[in-house]
């Protein structure tokens, strides 16, 4: 999938003006400012870096200027957080206009999005709300979804959510919704591992049925993160998708479980909080790397014998 | 099974509007077509994301107003920012817009009323953010302006540079965030004197300034499309000890616009 989706980008775009690296069987981090000056100044890391568009959308000064500089020697990941796909209004065109210019400027190797919204009416809320399961968002959700693929000229990665919540008028099961919009809206799909084991978590499922049932032929990254824990109206376990610790041992091995079957898909290490050193963060994206490797290696084993 | 598990969805199934409507009120209810597992009820599930939006917004009014807060202490600071994020939203997903009433919210805030000045500091942070954003282009140089012939200085018309800001204070503003923008130890300020600010952004760093005496009237009027010479007249008019020469200077020295062109009237 991610070697189909970057041959589509290099039809749409002019002369490339970065490098193109495949980022396929790479671990990658988000690329925070506190980060910037380790980053250029170290030893250049093998994987690639993530960052949330919003934050690029002003129309010049030093966030340009740091991404210029990174996406020199790096391949990135350009990862929108409010675009608010899953609001029953319609998207917001000058957002989808500003989108497209970041992903003309930087080229990067994945763009994605989110299964969620954040807009209602004129007010911006600034997290990820969940929306109900029903043919009637499908058909939105899939409307929305053509309209950003239009606009930025490439097929985006949609991110499975985490959620608190459920809706009463829901009449599918989110693996299902999500199938029905690869195979309606042409998308990829980003599986954040991390939201599958929250979810399951919260919601009382199987966070391993949810993954036999998630179509991993469509997916062109995995996101992993760590999360917190409180506890919900009747005293059970709730899971906060906090991004503000390690991975939890839970989730790397969900993790592994995905890469047996299917091992090279790029691997981006969120941390959004509470940001620890640059060779924390590292060694969070090396622990991913090693897992990939090691899953590579025994898929050309196998291929072999 | 309880009885509102078949409660009909909002008309025209805007889920959106139902959940939303109580996102920002902390005392009201959750909405009813939100559920835990096996319809359990969502109180403090809700609240996760009452708390996610309202935290979140007020830690982007910090980032844009790290003085201002500072000055205030968290505390004090995180309770204003709740008020105001609470009656005024941001419109924008682009979080480094946001916050643009919050100078006014604050000059009206009646806890900060021991703090006349506190608004106005508000103001030059919101500037310093926007030149940080705003678009690069290579400044006007002392060359450049060289090559005007003298006897057309007067009809020169400037172009503003696009992070170019003009803020005019009855406090020491430019003092008190200058001196609240660093962790370094703060001596007394008297607050009570006049500036005015220049905020710039030539290169990679923004810079604010203090401006001496009618220079704040030169720029406004340069910033404004006006030739020099009426600049200079408006300057003068606003304080007669007006130096051409010094406001010239920081005209340049600035970065405050990118060309100079004559005016209509040659």
């Amino acid at each position: 999938m991610t070697t189909e989706l970057t041959a589509i980008a290099d039809r749409t775009s002019s002369a490339p003006r970065f490098p193109a690296p495949s980022v396929a069987g790479l671990a990658g981090t988000s690329c925070k400012p506190q980060h910037l000056q380790a980053i250029l100044a170290g030893p250049k890391p093998r994987g690639f870096f993530e960052v949330h568009a919003e934050n690029y959308m002003g129309a010049g000064g030093p966030p340009h200027r740091a991404l210029e500089a990174i996406r020199r020697d790096h391949s990135i990941s350009l990862h929108g957080v409010c675009m608010s796909i899953g609001a029953p209004q319609p998207l917001d065109r000058a957002h989808l206009a500003r989108f497209r210019a970041l992903v003309q400027r930087y080229e990067p190797a994945l763009v994605s999005e989110h299964l969620a919204w954040s807009t209602h009416g004129n007010t911006f809320f600034n997290d990820l709300l969940p929306l109900p399961y029903t043919e009637a968002t499908l058909a939105t959700v899939c409307d929305h979804l053509d309209e950003a693929q239009e606009a930025i000229g490439r097929p985006l990665l949609l991110e499975n959510p985490s959620t608190y919540v459920l809706y009463r008028e829901s009449s599918m099961s989110e693996t299902d919704f999500i199938r029905a919009v690869v195979r309606r809206a042409g998308c990829g799909l980003l599986l954040d591992v991390n939201n599958v084991y929250v979810s399951a978590t919260n919601h009382g499922f199987s966070a391993a049925q949810y993954l036999a049932d998630f179509p991993l032929e469509a997916v062109g990254e995995i996101h992993l993160a760590g999360h917190a824990e409180q506890t919900d109206d009747e005293d059970g376990p709730l899971l906060i998708d906090s991004h503000d610790r390690p991975v939890a041992d839970a989730v790397w091995a969900l993790f592994e479980s995905v890469v047996v079957r299917a091992p090279a898909i790029p691997t981006l290490i969120e941390w959004d909080g509470e940001i620890p050193e640059w060779s924390r963060l590292q060694a969070e994206a090396a622990a991913a790397q090693s897992i990939l490797d090691r899953a590579g290696l025994d898929a050309r084993r196998s291929h072999a014998a | 099974m309880q009885p509102d598990l078949f409660r009909t969805p909002p008309a025209g199934g805007d889920y959106a509007a139902a959940f939303s409507a109580t996102l920002l009120k902390p005392g009201r209810e959750a909405p009813t077509l939100i559920c835990g597992p096996a319809g359990k009820a969502a109180a403090k599930r809700f609240a996760v994301y009452r708390n996610n939006v309202t935290v979140s917004l007020i830690d982007a009014l910090a980032a844009v107003y790290p003085a201002v807060q500072r000055i205030t202490g968290g505390e004090f600071f995180r309770a204003m920012a709740r008020f105001h994020v609470r009656e005024t939203p941001p419109s924008s997903p682009l979080l480094f817009e946001y916050g643009r009433d919050f100078p006014a919210f604050i000059a009206h805030y009646p806890y900060a009323g021991a703090m006349p000045w506190l608004a106005d500091v508000a103001r030059v942070e919101r500037a310093w953010l926007d030149a940080y954003h705003a678009a690069d282009t290579a400044p006007l140089g002392a060359s450049d302006l060289a090559r005007a012939p003298s006897e057309r200085l007067p009809v020169l018309v400037f172009s503003p540079h696009p992070t170019t800001r003009l803020l005019r204070s009855s406090y020491a503003a430019v003092t008190i965030f200058a001196a609240n923008r660093t962790d370094g130890p703060i001596e007394e300020i008297d607050a009570s004197e006049a500036e005015d600010a220049l905020i710039t952004r030539p290169d990679s760093e923004v810079v604010v300034r203090r401006l001496a005496p009618g220079q704040f009237e030169f720029l406004s009027a340069l910033m404004a499309g006006q030739e020099l010479g009426k600049a200079t007249e408006a300057a003068i008019g606003a304080h007669s000890d007006f130096d051409i020469g010094m406001a010239l200077m920081t005209l340049i020295e600035s970065g405050a616009c990118t060309s100079a062109t004559c005016g209509e009237n040659t």
